[in-house]
């Protein structure tokens, strides 16, 4: 019997999704038994010809982790798109922009000018930039374009499934792959983890105040933080309440706050909003003068909520900026 | 005219890339190129962020290595703040960082580059991965090597907070003090963690060097360049990961120059080509002279090979043995053959874990001291750690509030692009004639950059946005008369 054929694939994303899926472990050996996987550059040597020879559907899921900002991104999603029956975004990239959507604060120009005239170990005088078209001795190359900002996978292609985190944990991955091959579908747009806060499931939650009230927001380095306290209680922004569990808050079992890799529960627009409206209102505040005070220890408000979220967000991006390629809605 | 032979992608390696390979009349090669096609933006969207997210925001720079960034992070947040962490901050974030060099490592030998030699530069490319690499040393072998990757991922998990893009590294320390029983678990996975890293290099020593066809692969001229070498060294000048100076040696092996991480601008600049997103790093003190080798040329390498080509020795006496092993059957220092790359990492692994072990049994390890809060205003900070794929630096100013204002990056990979773009070329050209390439000779060239575990990711953090046309004027003493510019 031939197994069912699934493919992962990665766009603007650091790895960190296919450590993931070697996470896995044993389970990886017992994965490849079940499905026999056709693409996946980090591991396997298939390449794109071998995705275009592929029937269109004939893959039973692609597993797309990363956010997509070139050209050459947008070809293979919308190749992997045509060739599978379902679609996965995988990890909080792909899901709601990630950490490198936080690009999107920035024009271009700006960034062109850090990156090219103004970053102290370029060679000098730096007259160079890379290009999309270069004649060399040989021939001509070419490099992908790269859109004015960072889009989410569903901004590009219709995406069936979600599984958020960053990364996502193995456990979750398990779950999903095994639904998806013995074909128990979810409810098309469905997020593959548990629809709950992770205050559910914090090793401190025993210890979170039945009414919790914060006289002042501290930063993890200006204080040794007890690490069996409810992290929230402390003053620290935990963003446990406004997060989806499923991660088993590994980072507050490690004397950190959440900061919502997992992304919001089901219902929730923007994820930054929710949590910000959260905090805010555990603030101790009797005036406009403490209030005025607390905001003022939020010292970073879009990098504290929107770490992983911003191309997913109502806001986006910077106002008056193209949204990816021009195309996208 | 377009390329004549692309590759693309390039697999088995951490990021995007692909090949280009354009022909002469004769079908032999006329050039190689390998492109990164990818970039992201760090640099600028550190700006405003809190020093503090800085090793967490970082570490998404690279999933397969969090933990190099994570530190070089922390380190330079020290040096932000300009605190000193309590020797056991210190060992803590040390178990951690030689816990993932080995799981690292490993990941490289048995499921990235180690197929090549393991499974075979030939094989089908249906075997050529880590299911290949299992049917080929037995079942059991692949369990424990999968066994010992999960032990040093949940050891990473405990002492981290988090094994994939981890947390504890803050100003002055760490987040939270070892337990007891993460003591016993340190102790525990380092001694499966040394028998491991014995297995491996007797694999190599088994599958590859006595094999006289892999051993004429290793020192043909097709992989070797004749370059500078980077790497941290200790004060013996001994391999250093987490702390110390960073020494050069010139090709023929004797030193160049030995410095400290924080003055890195004086001796490393970039290099830009049209044609890639990937920044070439070159010794400032020689130039830039084009993809060459050579004393003449500013290009140098980093990583495994590099770095016990700088150093005078390990710091562990098993890896000092495998050491000495190596120069003794590659004919001395330094050594500039690409594939022994392989080797030198499996040195390194062996060290890693013998490491583990020594910190594992440190009772300083378990002081529940393990951070100063910082009390000094925040300006300026370089912190620098030796990356599995090379020597890593992050360097920052804050305003005084702690909020980021610049960053810059040196990566470990982007520290051995020039030297990688020139193995492409060189195993291309010694490699394709009459025009024929099958999968097999493709993978050979593939090899060439795959020895390096070069991560792309890394090495293309920096440069988000459309690359505009710029065309400068200049009279011939340089002076700038105009510009024309397309956005």
């Amino acid at each position: 019997m031939t197994k069912p054929k699934v493919a992962f694939y990665w766009c603007a994303s650091c790895g960190g999704c296919e450590e993931a899926v070697v996470d896995l472990d044993e389970d990886l050996l017992a994965a490849t038994s079940l499905v026999d996987v056709v693409f996946w550059p980090v591991a396997l040597d298939f390449k794109r010809e071998d995705v275009e020879a592929l029937e269109d559907g004939e893959l039973v899921a692609s597993f797309i982790n990363g956010a997509v900002r070139t050209s050459e991104q947008e070809e293979m999603v919308a190749l992997l798109r045509r060739k599978s029956q379902a679609v996965v975004a995988f990890g909080s990239c792909a899901v709601l922009g990630g950490i490198p959507g936080l690009a999107n604060l920035y024009d271009r120009e700006a960034i062109l000018s850090t990156v090219y005239r103004e970053a102290p170990s370029l060679e000098v005088p730096a007259t160079t930039f890379p290009m999309k078209q270069t004649r060399v001795d040989e021939g001509e190359l070419s490099l992908p374009t790269l859109w004015s900002s960072v889009c989410t996978l569903d901004d590009v292609i219709d995406v069936d499934y979600y599984l958020p985190g960053c990364a996502p944990p193995p456990r979750l991955i398990w779950a999903a792959l095994s639904a998806l091959v013995e074909g128990r579908l979810p409810e098309k747009g469905a997020v593959l983890a548990p629809d709950v806060a992770l205050c559910s499931e914090c090793p401190l939650s025993a210890t979170k105040p039945e009414k919790l009230s914060v006289s002042r927001f501290r930063r993890p380095h200006e204080f040794l933080a007890d690490p069996e306290l409810c992290l929230l209680a402390q003053g620290l922004v935990c963003l446990g309440p406004a997060t989806r569990a499923g991660c088993e808050a590994v980072c507050i079992a490690g004397n950190m706050p959440c900061t919502g890799c997992m992304g919001p529960t089901t219902r929730v627009t923007d994820y930054g909003a929710k949590a910000l409206s959260g905090i805010a209102s555990l603030l101790a505040a009797d005036d406009d003068a403490d209030i005025t005070a607390r905001t003022a220890e939020i010292v970073d408000p879009v990098g504290t909520f929107y770490r992983y979220s911003l191309p997913a967000s109502l806001l986006r991006q910077r106002v008056g900026e193209t949204v990816g390629n021009g195309a996208i809605k | 005219m377009s390329a004549d032979i692309v590759i693309d992608p390039i697999t088995r390696l951490e990021g995007h890339g692909r090949i280009e390979i354009f022909l002469d009349p004769g079908g032999g090669v006329n050039r190689a190129y390998l492109q990164i096609p990818e970039l992201r933006g760090f640099e600028k969207f550190a700006q405003g962020r809190r020093a503090e997210d800085m090793p967490q925001i970082t570490s998404r720079i690279c999933g397969v290595c969090p933990m190099a960034h994570h530190m070089a992070a922390t380190k330079a947040l020290d040096d932000l703040y300009k605190v000193e962490p309590p020797p056991a901050g210190h060992k803590i974030r040390e178990l951690a960082y030689s816990t993932f060099l080995v799981e690292d490592h490993a990941l490289h030998f048995f499921f990235l580059g180690g197929p090549d030699l393991l499974v075979g530069p030939d094989a089908p490319k249906a075997r050529r991965n880590i299911l290949g690499v299992v049917d080929a040393v037995g079942l059991e072998v692949g369990k424990e090597v999968i066994g010992v990757r999960r032990q040093l991922r949940a050891l990473m998990t405990a002492v981290a907070g988090k094994s994939l893009h981890p947390v504890f590294g803050l100003p002055g320390g760490v987040a939270r003090p070892l337990s007891k029983q993460d003591q016993e678990e340190s102790a525990a996975a380092a001694t499966r963690a040394v028998n491991f890293g014995l297995f491996a290099l007797d694999a190599f020593r088994k599958i590859v060097l006595a094999d006289k066809a892999f051993v004429d692969m290793i020192m043909s001229e097709a992989y070797t360049h004749r370059t500078y070498a980077m790497g941290m060294v200790d004060a013996a000048n001994r391999v250093a990961f987490y702390d110390g100076n960073l020494r050069v040696v010139k090709p023929d092996g004797t030193e160049f120059l030995t410095f400290p991480a924080r003055e890195y601008l004086d001796h490393v600049a970039e290099h830009v080509e049209p044609w890639s997103y990937m920044k070439f790093s070159f010794l400032k003190e020689v130039g830039w002279n084009g993809f060459t080798d050579g004393v003449e040329s500013g290009i140098y390498s980093v990583a495994p090979l590099a770095r016990l080509n700088v150093s005078d020795g390990m710091a562990t006496p098993r890896a000092q043995e495998a050491y000495e092993e190596l120069f003794s059957t590659l004919g001395g220092k330094p050594v500039h053959h690409t594939l022994a790359i392989h080797w030198a990492r499996l040195v390194e692994m062996l060290y890693g874990a013998e490491r583990m072990a020594e910190l594992a049994a440190d009772p300083e390890i378990m002081n529940p001291v393990v951070r100063t809060v910082p009390t000094a205003v925040p300006r300026e900070g370089i912190g620098a750690v030796e990356a599995p794929r090379g020597t890593l630096v992050h360097h920052y100013r804050s305003d005084e509030a702690g909020l980021i204002t610049f960053a810059n990056l040196i990566v470990a990979t982007q520290n051995n692009a020039a030297r990688i773009a020139l193995s492409v070329d060189k195993a291309a050209r010694s490699l394709i004639h009459n025009g024929k390439a099958d999968d097999g000779l493709l993978n050979r060239i593939e090899m060439a950059f795959r020895a390096y575990d070069p991560c792309m990711g890394c090495a293309t953090h920096s440069l988000p946005g459309q690359m505009p046309l710029l065309v400068e004027i200049r009279d011939s003493d340089g002076a700038l008369l105009g510009e024309v510019r397309r956005d």
